[in-house]
């Protein structure tokens, strides 16, 4: 599994102290790694469950006592949900939905927390003030005028619908201008004195030089748009436009009874969003770590 | 969408010559980039924000047009006694959820801020839950809360718990499991935030704590706790934010059930306004949630400013 790192460098302390320290905490060390390891048991237990019982078969999912381990190994659950429900239109649509929405917020946000960064012109502030504002306001409380909005556009019952509604966030134009602040602004300074044009200086310099932001508004916006319940949920009213939370959840009514089947769909739908996570997760935490921190 | 970020000091770009046009140009310029967002921002954030104040003072169903009816929707949400539970359970669910998640991610962030071999691994176990799908933790959870022969329960009743809760079958029980799973769920995204929190503390402060004599405990309540507060602060403010909001979860565990025991408030929004498809009165109990969110934000703000002073 990949790892999360978050550690700044150390100062070294000297040797004879360290030692004495080392030596006194080999038991607090242990205590601490059976602290950890109980509590990463707890937490990840639940995912535990729920991939063992998707290899069971249906009435070894309740047993009492708990089978911990599935006996025989159920595949077949593995085929049979293909044919049971649309998982492929599902996992299709949630896919196209998350790579338009991510490239979207990512480019129109870098490129917006550029005017908002490097730029200075009249009303630069109180424009971006709206955008900090609209952050704290829940999405719930807006929805309906929204909702109202895309059905006059034509847009509900559409991808579109949710292509419009997550793309454009605030929140990406924010975290982008967050990092965009900490580059010093005598690089663009620079670049302006060899002549790069404004455009240049975003695609050749800034953005280049934000990698771990790009890469944690990239997992946010990615994931967010997988696991968007709500949004699918008023906007596609089609079968065929459905996303996998939506069909998951149907299949969940539908089937109830099918424990096994159950946590097969669940599965499938965490684990994209699984293999993201660990492919990019090094950039994402020190991301969120600039990010979050500099209130 | 999940938010993470706290306002920064701008740092103002370095002046420029004077010249009106060089300044036009550059307002130019500064438009063309924020434009392609902006235009997507303000017709679908910004604008719906105005509207649903119209809304609010509206009678509007699906049919026919919207007429004003003044303060109506709100004269009705006094004795609208759906509404007062939908109130009453959100801030129900937010006294559990805040302070819970709150001390479970510190106390993890804690425990995480060590140099130990593999700790990296412990963190990304710990931050998993938080992008896994409402859906599927939602369905997960509700079978191991299952009230025969759950795990949760049985575990329970092997402890010697011989009447373990019902769960979310249950109207005393449904809402602290939704608020155990939703803990859960966040911790580890808090955690991160606390974790690069107590990064940021220079190691000289507890060295100094420590040349004075301060032990573990005053050395966490003496340096750790104030060097944390703009840290506590963000998070409490995001924490609340997103209990007020809460909507997910509850929809796919409980359904607002058993009967209105887990209602809350944005439920009641979609409730009246997709359901039921009374725009009007749906948008007048949004203007609540609005107000309650905003008033939240700017009250921890002021003590905030207030304690930095």
């Amino acid at each position: 599994m990949a790892t999360l790192t978050l550690d700044r460098p150390q100062a070294a302390t000297p040797r004879p102290e360290r030692d004495a320290r080392r030596r006194r905490s080999v038991l607090g060390t242990i205590v601490l790694y059976v602290v950890l390891i109980a509590a990463a048991a707890v937490i990840m237990l639940p995912f535990f469950w729920m991939v063992t019982s998707s290899l069971k078969t249906n009435n070894q999912v309740f047993t009492v006592p708990i089978q911990w381990f599935p006996d025989p190994v159920v595949w077949s659950n593995y085929v049979d949900i293909w044919a049971k429900s649309d998982m492929s239109t599902w996992l299709r649509n949630t896919l196209i939905l998350s790579v338009t929405v991510t490239f979207l917020q990512v480019f129109t946000g870098s490129f917006a927390a550029y005017g908002f960064s490097k730029m200075r012109f009249p009303g630069r502030d109180v424009l971006f003030l709206a955008y900090i504002g609209t952050i704290a306001v829940p999405w719930q409380a807006y929805m309906i005028p929204q909702f109202i909005l895309m059905s006059r556009f034509g847009l509900s019952n559409t991808l579109w619908a949710i292509i419009a509604l997550q793309a454009f966030g605030a929140f990406g134009v924010f975290l982008m201008k967050q990092y965009y602040d900490s580059i010093p602004e005598e690089l663009s300074e620079a670049a302006r004195i060899d002549g790069l044009s404004e455009y240049s200086i975003w695609r050749r310099i800034v953005l280049p030089l934000s990698g771990p932001a790009v890469a944690t508004l990239t997992l946010l916006t990615f994931v967010n748009t997988w696991n968007d319940y709500l949004g699918p949920l008023i906007y596609l009213r089609d079968r065929d436009l459905w996303t996998i939370q939506i069909g998951l959840k149907t299949f969940v009514s539908q089937y109830n009874a099918e424990y096994a089947l159950i946590m097969t769909g669940s599965v499938l739908s965490v684990l994209p969003i699984a293999i993201i996570f660990m492919l990019g997760q090094r950039y994402f935490v020190q991301g969120i770590a600039t990010a979050g921190l500099k209130g | 969408m999940a938010t993470t970020v706290a306002p920064a000091p701008t740092r103002a770009p370095r002046q420029r010559p004077p010249g009106s046009r060089l300044k036009l140009r550059n307002t130019f310029i500064g438009w063309t980039f924020i434009l392609p967002n902006f235009i997507g921002f303000a017709v679908l954030t910004l604008v719906p924000v105005l509207i649903l104040f119209y809304l609010a003072f509206t009678s509007w169903n699906v049919f026919g047009a919207a007429e004003w009816v003044g303060l109506e929707n709100f004269q009705d949400l006094i004795t609208d006694r759906t509404f007062h539970t939908a109130l009453r359970n959100t801030g129900y669910y937010a006294l559990m959820h805040i302070p819970l998640t709150l001390a479970v991610s510190l106390g993890l962030a804690l425990l995480l801020n060590t140099k130990l071999r593999g700790v990296a691994f412990f963190r990304t176990v710990a931050f998993f839950p938080y992008i896994t799908s409402i859906v599927a933790i939602a369905v997960v959870w509700n079978m191991l809360f299952s009230p025969e022969t759950g795990p949760v329960n049985q575990f329970l009743m092997a402890l010697g718990i011989d009447n373990p809760p019902g769960w979310t079958t249950s109207t005393t029980w449904a809402m602290p499991a939704v608020a155990l799973v939703s803990t859960w769920r966040d911790m580890g995204y808090y955690m991160l935030l606390f974790l690069a929190g107590l990064q940021a503390i220079p190691g000289e402060l507890y060295e100094a704590a420590r040349v004075d004599g301060a032990n573990k405990i005053q050395r966490f309540w003496n340096v750790t706790v104030p060097s944390l507060r703009p840290t506590t602060f963000f998070v409490t403010v995001m924490l609340t934010i997103a209990s007020f909001k809460i909507f997910d979860l509850i929809l796919v565990m409980t359904d607002g059930g058993p009967g209105t025991a887990t209602l809350v408030l944005s439920q009641y929004i979609y409730r009246k306004g997709f359901e039921e498809q009374q725009f009007g009165y749906a948008s007048a109990v949004a203007i609540v949630l609005f107000v309650i969110c905003i008033t939240v934000t700017v009250f921890q703000f002021l003590i905030n400013k207030r304690r930095d002073r």
